[in-house]
């Protein structure tokens, strides 16, 4: 049915019935079970939770543009660092790339009608909602400075701001992780289309499913831990503070625990993102399938072994360092794999710059830079001098930023014509692209140097020496900042000003790109059969071996 | 495919977004097996920290046990073991097709168990430990008690409270599932429902039987 | 062959290069320097490998017409095996590398003078065994190995030397330990390097290392104290312990002389070596680590003595026995 809406953009797709006009009103939206409008409204909850995480960045980066602090109390500035990093961390990279590009494509992508449990997954926004606006308070009501790390006993005892609040935001946002996590196993295990073999799977998927792995297993033990956290807080009962019996590194130990594998959830996806965009853009096949399939089994797998490399320098014994140092390097193996694989599929490919593959590009080289740092960090003897300091941060910048931003951002670009049914300008966003790889590099590239100099991390002040390293990477940030503005501009003029995009405006392979721009609710119109491998994209007859 | 006989034939609690009834049959199954994982990850957490303390705490934990009442603990294992049975003959009850009537006996009958347990647990175990100053952060007797003692029925109060909250969830599925029951939802065909309430309940069980192996059976209790 | 000249010259250049890193003035800093080096070769190479692959790629594969076609690849598994097998053997070398450093740079040598560090929100004190205090400021001979045991009298604290390219946590409820030897004269930074509250960044200090005859004439001239060992010894009579622990041992109690260093058997089974950490878990927690044969009566010393006092008693302990004993007891 057609409804006759503002004539100023008069296309195809208000004529259309899709998900986007099947139901108007809040209560449609708000009461949804369908995955795509669910994937919409995380995609909105997260991006105004990166703005909260982005302001605190801001006005961190400013402090820092002089040794004293050129704007900030030292207790403040801690409260926006910790702040930064709560909220970067849990609210908005966990679920970035799953909760809104996963929950949209994924029954698209193996050919299904939904995922497998709509209602849940509802709910599971909600429940994100409601700990993201318990994270909101605790920044409202006066802010948290224990770090997103909360290590005892300043957590426990000493730290006066609203720990309480901050924690069981994060408890009650992981349970979202937790159901999300279990939807898409449950969904991708059972409910692909006839045809589609495991296989014959995009790579997404295989990334998504390794990262649903890790939620499952990984989130309930921070869970626990930010549990107990909350108990020894209001009981004063002694079990991660020494003075009242209890052991603080067995916190780290806990802490850690999940927070190793939480980094592989937030690159995961993105890596899968980037598979898709790769073989997009070069019209081929990815190469070496199966081994980009394994090893995102792999890291999700090994993810959860390597803790320890936070805890190098905390007095544990040499053996836990070497035993954990020697599988830090083994998780590195297969994300080489991969950065090669990608590589290869560009050998001979039909490779045109659109601004998605600019981000996959992007991701690319700075991942392999993050990446290759990581093993300054899985090496126990430049560990010590490392760790601690601006190395840290800029290596955690580089694959969180570098890496899984882009991806994210990357992946919003493609599959934006899908979700809106609209094109954005192009010219515009490979614009932003530059602007942001140029940005970022020159905020984080110089923390790299400022690392090794010594500066420690987490410094309201610091000492004059420092202060060229720092400027250049506050100018990097406003950079950065401005990059990140754009495409909130272009994307929102494009919903109403865009031209139609029509099914498949990147000629690319894949069932999501059968189906109307915007999708219909149940997704495909006929029933869905699978007959080819992913990435089946057609190739020109041999000629000779090169 | 089954897919067009499917959709006209709507069977019981049939969702859209599934091919069939056994696809949302198998899906429903793995659903609540990894919810259980995840649970197991949860309770796991605090069986490490419980473990690590007691490695570090001996004495204090031994003692701390020993003040538990294993006949009350022993009771409640029992208690459980038969609400898990009660819950597998209300599924095998629609299983064979049986009368609701029967399916709500025995769901209300494990009902009844874990009120039980949980009446047990409130009446016997924690008001008594209450009353005698071995709740921490609730009058803990700090001069009766040490530290290491204290430590410990932190650990015991967070590790059964946690079960009892799970145990509180699962009378709340069982009362939808007497619900519905008694709305004739269940048939030998269609008793998913029951069949995947089963397997929360049946975990939750298991835990306690751990819990109780580790809080009140370990310790020299019964040396030499 | 290209590849291999790339990666020899490249430490070097890049040594030359990079204008700015902490001053190299311990014995171990060169060590990491070079691993360090070593590492940014690697990443360098990588990343320039890939980066310029991909530019390459970029250039002579772009789309030239919509209607182009891509010839067929095949996935070749001695690339993959290749790309697998490759990096994994430069992450053996690094990990070997990098722990036989590591693992070198943890033993302290026997020689090491010790030095006792209490970190507390938010400064540094630090205490000389031979009595001198400072705060934010710590005093080295250059050419000689320093160890110093540490402590926390609240959260987690972290002391860090970039000159020296050393780091250890400092935890409360425990003592950990770092050494190192300075290799020049000069003046470096002290950091704090685990958050622990609002003055995290300022809780920063100096380390002066000086020539052995500045170091001895500084030692002299500051304020007249006792070494540790003697206020040690005198806490020792003041809170009791003199009353039980009587030199030549008795039924109450065992005796203390010459324990340092030994191992003993404890009453719970385990043996374990008589180091700082197990006398400071003696005084605060003492039947912890009863021995076999002694009833637990000794009381703890929790809340009388603080973590000063604590290290004042295990320096005069560590006296008793050794010959360099100035005091009789």
């Amino acid at each position: 049915m057609s409804t006759a809406t503002m004539d100023l953009h008069d296309s195809p797709i208000e004529s259309s019935v899709n998900y986007l006009n099947a139901g108007h009103g809040i209560r449609s939206w708000l009461l949804t079970k369908d995955h795509k409008r669910i994937g919409l409204l995380y995609l909105a909850t997260i991006t105004l939770n990166f703005m909260i995480g982005g302001a605190a960045a801001v006005l961190m980066r400013l402090n820092l543009i002089e040794p004293q602090g050129a704007l900030v109390e030292p207790s403040t500035y801690n409260k926006l660092f910790s702040i930064h990093g709560i909220i970067m961390v849990f609210f908005f990279l966990v679920p970035s790339i799953p909760a809104t590009l996963g929950n949209f494509c994924i029954p698209l992508m193996i050919g299904a009608r939904d995922v497998a449990f709509p209602k849940l997954n509802l709910l599971s926004w909600y429940i994100f909602v409601t700990g993201s606006l318990l994270a909101l308070y605790a920044v409202l009501s006066g802010g948290v400075d224990t770090g997103w790390t909360f290590y005892t006993p300043y957590s426990s005892t000493y730290s006066h701001t609203h720990v309480i609040a901050a924690a069981l935001g994060i408890f009650i946002a992981g349970f979202s992780s937790i159901l999300t996590g279990l939807n898409f196993i449950v969904t991708i295990h059972k409910m692909r289309a006839p045809g589609m073999t495991w296989f014959r799977l995009p790579l997404f998927i295989w990334a998504m499913y390794a990262t649903s792995l890790i939620f499952v297993l990984g989130t309930p033990v921070i869970a626990i831990t930010l549990f107990l956290l909350g108990l020894e807080r209001i009981l004063h009962v002694g079990i991660f503070d020494p003075a009242l019996g209890g052991d603080p590194l067995l916190f780290q130990h806990l802490f850690w625990f999940y927070s190793h594998p939480a980094v592989y959830i937030m690159i995961l996806p993105g890596m899968g993102v980037v598979s898709e965009l790769i073989t997009a853009f070069s019209r081929k096949k990815i190469f070496g399938y199966g081994f980009v399939a394994f090893s995102s089994l792999s890291i999700a797998v090994i993810s959860f072994v390597v803790w320890g490399h936070h805890m190098f320098v905390t007095g544990q014994s040499i053996y836990a360092g070497l035993v954990f140092s020697v599988l830090s390097f083994l998780v590195a193996i297969p994300s080489a794999i991969k950065v090669f694989n990608w590589t290869a599929t560009l050998y001979k490919g039909s490779i045109s710059y659109e601004a998605p593959m600019l981000y996959a590009l992007g991701f690319i080289g700075l991942f392999t830079m993050g990446g290759l740092t990581g093993l300054f960090l899985a090496s126990l003897a430049t560990d010590v001098h490392l760790n601690g300091t601006y190395f840290i941060v800029a290596h955690f910048h580089y694959i969180m930023v570098g890496g899984a931003v882009m991806a994210y951002l990357g992946g919003i670009h493609f599959w934006w014509p899908k979700i809106t049914g609209r094109l954005y300008p192009d010219l515009w966003a490979r614009f932003a692209a530059f602007v942001i790889f140029i940005g970022f590099n020159l905020t984080f590239f110089p923390q790299f140097v400022l690392g090794y100099l010594g500066m420690p991390r987490r410094y309201a002040m610091y000492p004059a020496e420092f202060q060229v390293l720092n400027v250049m990477s506050s100018a990097g940030a406003s950079i950065l900042g401005v990059g990140y503005l754009i495409p909130l501009v272009y994307l929102i003029w494009s919903m109403r000003y865009g031209p139609p995009a029509g099914p498949n405006p990147w000629g690319a392979k894949g069932l999501e790109w059968t189906t109307p721009s915007p999708p219909p609710t149940e997704n495909f119109e006929a029933p869905v059969v699978v007959t080819e491998d992913a990435y089946n994209y057609p190739t020109a007859p041999e000629k000779a071996h090169v | 495919m089954s897919e067009m006989a499917a959709h006209s034939a709507h069977p019981q609690g049939f969702a859209h977004q599934f091919e069939d009834v056994g696809q949302q049959r198998d899906a429903g199954r793995l659903g609540m097996w990894i919810f259980l994982a995840t649970e197991i990850l949860f309770f796991g957490g605090l069986f490490t920290a419980f473990i690590i303390y007691r490695a570090l705490h001996l004495p204090a934990f031994i003692a701390g046990s020993h003040q538990l009442e294993v006949q009350f603990g022993a009771t409640n294992t029992a208690v459980l073991i038969c609400s898990s049975l009660t819950m597998a003959l209300a599924i095998r009850s629609a299983q064979v097709g049986k009368p609701r009537g029967t399916i709500i006996f025995w769901l209300v009958l494990t009902m009844l168990f874990g009120a039980a347990f949980l009446g047990i647990k409130l009446h016997y175990e924690w008001l008594r430990d209450y009353r005698e100053g071995l709740v921490p952060g609730f009058g803990f007797n700090v001069a009766k008690y040490t530290p290491g003692v204290e430590m410990f029925f932190c650990f015991y109060f967070f590790m059964t409270g946690l079960h009892a909250l799970h145990m509180v969830a699962g009378i709340g599925v069982l009362t939808v599932l007497i619900i519905m029951a008694a709305r004739n939802a269940f048939s030998s065909e269609y008793y998913a429902p029951l069949e995947i309430s089963g397997l929360y309940w049946h975990f939750v069980d298991i835990v306690w039987i751990f819990l109780f192996s580790l809080l009140y059976l370990i310790g020299g209790r019964y040396a030499q | 062959m290209m590849r291999f000249l790339q990666f020899g010259w490249q430490p070097a250049a890049l040594a030359a290069m990079i204008p700015m890193q902490p001053p190299s003035a311990s014995s171990i800093s060169q060590g990491v320097d070079e691993l360090y080096y070593l590492l940014t070769g690697v990443t360098l190479f990588f990343t320039v490998l890939i980066f310029s692959i991909i530019f390459y790629f970029m250039v002579k594969y772009r789309r030239r017409s919509d209607k182009e076609v891509p010839p067929e690849t095949h996935t070749s598994m001695f690339l993959e095996l290749a790309w697998t097998i490759i990096p994994s053997l430069i992450c053996v070398v690094l990990f070997v590398w990098a722990s036989e450093l590591y693992v070198r740079n943890s033993r302290p040598p026997a020689s090491s003078t010790e030095i006792f560090v209490i970190g507390k929100q938010w400064m540094w004190h630090i205490q000389h065994p031979e009595g001198p205090r400072e705060i934010n400021e710590l005093h080295v001979p250059v050419g000689a190995p320093v160890k110093l045991t540490m402590t926390s009298q609240d959260v987690i604290h972290d002391f860090y030397i970039p000159a020296f390219r050393v780091k250890k946590d400092v935890l409360p409820g425990r003592y950990t330990q770092l050494w190192f030897e300075p290799t020049q004269t000069g003046v470096f930074h002290l950091f704090c390097a685990q958050y622990c509250g609002a003055n995290h960044s300022q809780m920063i200090g100096w380390v002066y290392v000086m020539t052995p005859a500045d170091y001895a004439a500084w030692l002299a001239a500051g304020e007249k104290t006792e070494s540790m060992a003697q206020q040690g010894e005198q806490l020792y009579t003041r809170i009791g312990c003199a009353t039980c622990h009587v030199p030549q041992g008795n039924g109450r109690a065992p005796s203390l002389v010459g324990i340092y260093g030994k191992p003993e058997k404890l009453a719970s089974g385990e043996t374990r070596i008589v180091d700082e950490s197990l006398m400071r878990q003696a005084i605060l927690t003492p039947n912890s680590v009863l021995l076999p044969g002694y009833a637990p009566i000794m009381p703890t010393f929790q809340g009388q003595v603080n973590e000063e006092q604590v290290l004042q008693l295990i320096a005069y302990l560590k006296s008793l026995g050794s010959p360099e004993r100035t005091n009789e007891k």
